[in-house]
């Protein structure tokens, strides 16, 4: 089935090409921070997570997002859902790897990485946020293969599957759960305290994660002779646009008790991000442009007759995932630093090799992304000619 | 040694513990601190041998630093400083970004967020010396994936330099910003400090990039019989004692001196006071 990658296109090969070039670019710049240190990041004593652990974050919501599909088509036997449900897997494995990689790159002992294997602690929420992201891609990769297998051979998805597929749903939600968890439990980070933090990772990873599939969805329905199915794609929307209000209905939340409280500790990270303090405020157009976005995207995904036409489709997809990347990318993690614990400001600015190596992770992603797509669109082909 | 059997022993419980084999619940393996300190009292009681006629059920030694602030001065402050990162080869990269410290100075209102009174011109023209709490409660060895920082039986939060990954979660989760990070070779400040005039201090091994570290309580001193290089500074701002102990030096002056402590409201039991 894998050979399937392997006969394409000029244009595919040129595009597989493209990204290997980023990867290449990406590897000698993570070369480079090996030898020398993370000190060629823009990261520092009060801004210690910067790119790498917010793509981290952002990327652990794009995996669980493939959970939206899985649902419908397992537990409600939603048939619409039936020939695109194993892109949804194959995006959560790609999303996977990004994770991984954004963590190895982010540690300062790479080498000395088997040693959360070697002394696992189970009061450290890392040690199981290391199980449940490698258990994810084991489960995604058992699954999705399988099932493609068994879609190509023109068989059920073998019997010894299903309980992978089922325990595939609850494990999605505990990802995003212990990634928040990972913020959410520590003193004296009043931004980052917070009981919702979970639940607005998920819903706004059940928001990014779909709208990318979407996207890619669209993008293979004009170029490819696939089609996912209109209502597929429309219902998938729908999830997107619900999910996204949840979301901004939770970031309302933390401004309420922030500001009402007006608690100066619970307010602090907030202004940051939304007014700036003082004469800080590099986050600041990041942050309105996320919230402006992100109501547009509603919007479009909201109203049935521009959400049919599937170019408002894709732009209602793109503004969601924008929004929710600058939210969950850009400001949770940074902004969570700012001000620090003895409430001073230290501002971050990502460097040009950090900014090369998540870039190479981005398209080590794509790659990954385009192989399995190519696969996957190759078998789907098969099924309509037949 | 007793360090590896602490942990192999942590690691059985924490395992046997999640397959229900153990008599300890979950929630007790959430909090490290207080099962190390248990545990340690009742496996290897010898180690308290500097309060052997402890009654008490809670642990023999746990070490505090009392800083006098009536005490202090400027200079006195410098000497310190000097004094601990001269003696821990502790770089002086000369910029914010990649700056490792110890122990430093800063104003009152960013030392206590919580309880800064604005009205108070005493304490705000004071140099207050920041470093590690040494918490009981500590939350950066609760969040460490590979127990490079843990809290000794004896209320030192240490750091491991060969064990720790990098993974800076102990930063993100010091309520204090206790902790530095070497963002660069400390080996290569160190070597430029050296050519204009520095002292490296050869008893104390100097670290490589990418691993975590802090103030220790000078636990290579303590564990020498001696005090801390701070208190040997300047013993009349310092103060180090057993907190376990109510007939020690620092439980005499806490009961008549007002102290101060440092987000008492975080339930990280800070072991560093301030006496105002």
């Amino acid at each position: 089935m894998i050979e399937k990658a392997l006969k394409g296109s000029s244009v595919y090969w040129g595009w597989v090409i493209f990204l290997l070039c980023i990867i290449g670019a990406g590897f000698i710049a993570y070369l480079y921070q090996l030898k020398v240190g993370l000190g060629v990041t823009g990261m520092s004593r009060d801004i210690s997570w910067g790119v790498y652990i917010a793509q981290f974050t952002y990327f652990v919501g794009v995996a669980a997002g493939a959970v939206m599909l899985v649902i419908p088509k397992y537990l409600h036997h939603y048939t619409k859902y039936a020939k695109v449900v194993v892109f949804g897997e194959f995006l959560a494995i790609a999303a996977v790897v990004m994770c991984l990689l954004f963590i190895i790159v982010d540690i300062g002992q790479p080498m000395r990485m088997m040693n959360v294997v070697l002394h696992p602690t189970p009061h450290s929420m890392l040690f199981y946020d290391m199980i449940v992201l490698n258990g994810y891609l084991i489960i995604n990769i058992i699954c999705g293969y399988n099932t493609l297998l068994a879609d190509k051979k023109g068989l059920p998805c073998p019997g010894w599957v299903k309980p992978f597929i089922y325990l595939s749903i609850p494990w999605a939600i505990s990802i995003h759960t212990v990634t928040a968890f990972l913020y959410a439990g520590l003193p004296g980070r009043h931004f980052w305290l917070t009981a919702i933090m979970a639940p607005r990772f998920l819903a706004s990873a059940f928001a990014a994660g779909p709208s990318l599939l979407v996207m890619i969805l669209l993008f293979v329905r004009k170029v490819t002779k696939f089609d996912p199915g209109e209502e597929a794609l429309q219902n998938i929307a729908r999830t997107i646009c619900y999910a996204m209000i949840v979301n901004f209905f939770f970031m309302g939340m933390e401004f309420f008790t922030a500001f009402y409280s007006n608690i100066p500790g619970h307010k602090a990270t907030l202004e940051y991000l939304f007014w700036g303090i003082g004469q800080y405020g590099n986050l600041v157009p990041f942050m309105r442009a996320c919230i402006i976005i992100g109501f547009a995207g509603i919007f479009i995904l909201l109203v049935p007759p521009i959400r049919r036409n599937p170019f408002w489709l894709a732009v209602g997809c793109a503004c969601v995932f924008l929004a929710t990347w600058i939210d969950k990318g850009v400001g949770l993690v940074i902004g969570g630093f700012i001000p620090n614990p003895l409430e001073m400001i230290t501002e971050y600015h990502p460097t040009f090799p950090e900014i090369t190596i998540a870039t190479a992770i981005w398209a080590v992603g794509g790659l990954i992304l385009t192989i399995l797509y190519k696969v996957a669109i190759s078998v789907r082909e098969e099924e309509q000619r037949i | 040694m007793s360090m590896m059997d602490r942990r192999k022993f942590l690691k059985v419980a924490g395992l046997s513990t999640l397959i229900g084999l153990g008599g300890s619940s979950a929630f007790e393996l959430l909090k490290p601190g207080k099962v190390d300190a248990e545990m340690e009292h009742g496996a290897h009681g010898h180690h308290e041998a500097a309060n052997e006629e402890g009654k008490e059920t809670g642990p023999k030694t746990r070490w505090a630093m009392l800083i006098d602030m009536k005490a202090i001065t400027k200079e006195k402050a410098e000497k310190i400083i000097h004094t601990c990162h001269y003696l821990h080869n502790v770089p002086n990269w000369g910029n914010p970004k990649d700056e490792i410290k110890w122990i430093w100075e800063e104003e009152y209102e960013h030392v206590f967020t919580d309880s800064y009174n604005e009205y108070d011109e005493v304490l705000e023209k004071l140099p207050f010396l920041l470093m590690c709490n040494h918490c009981d409660e500590p939350p950066c060895a609760r969040v460490c994936p590979v127990e490079a920082t843990f809290r000794r039986p004896d209320g030192v939060v240490a750091q491991d330099y060969h064990r720790c990954i990098g993974c800076r979660f102990c930063m993100a989760a010091c309520p204090y910003g206790s902790r530095s990070f070497n963002w660069l070779d400390p080996r290569v400040a160190l070597k430029k400090e050296m050519a204009q005039g520095r002292k490296l201090n050869k008893q104390f091994p100097t670290r490589m990039r990418g691993v975590v570290e802090k103030c220790n309580f000078c636990v290579e001193r303590l564990d020498a019989g001696k005090k801390p290089a701070c208190v040997e500074a300047c013993p009349d701002v310092m103060h180090f004692g057993n907190l376990a102990d109510e007939n020690s030096n620092v439980r005499k002056i806490l009961r008549e001196r007002i102290s101060l402590r440092r987000k008492l409201e975080l339930g990280t039991k800070p072991s560093v006071f301030y006496l105002v």
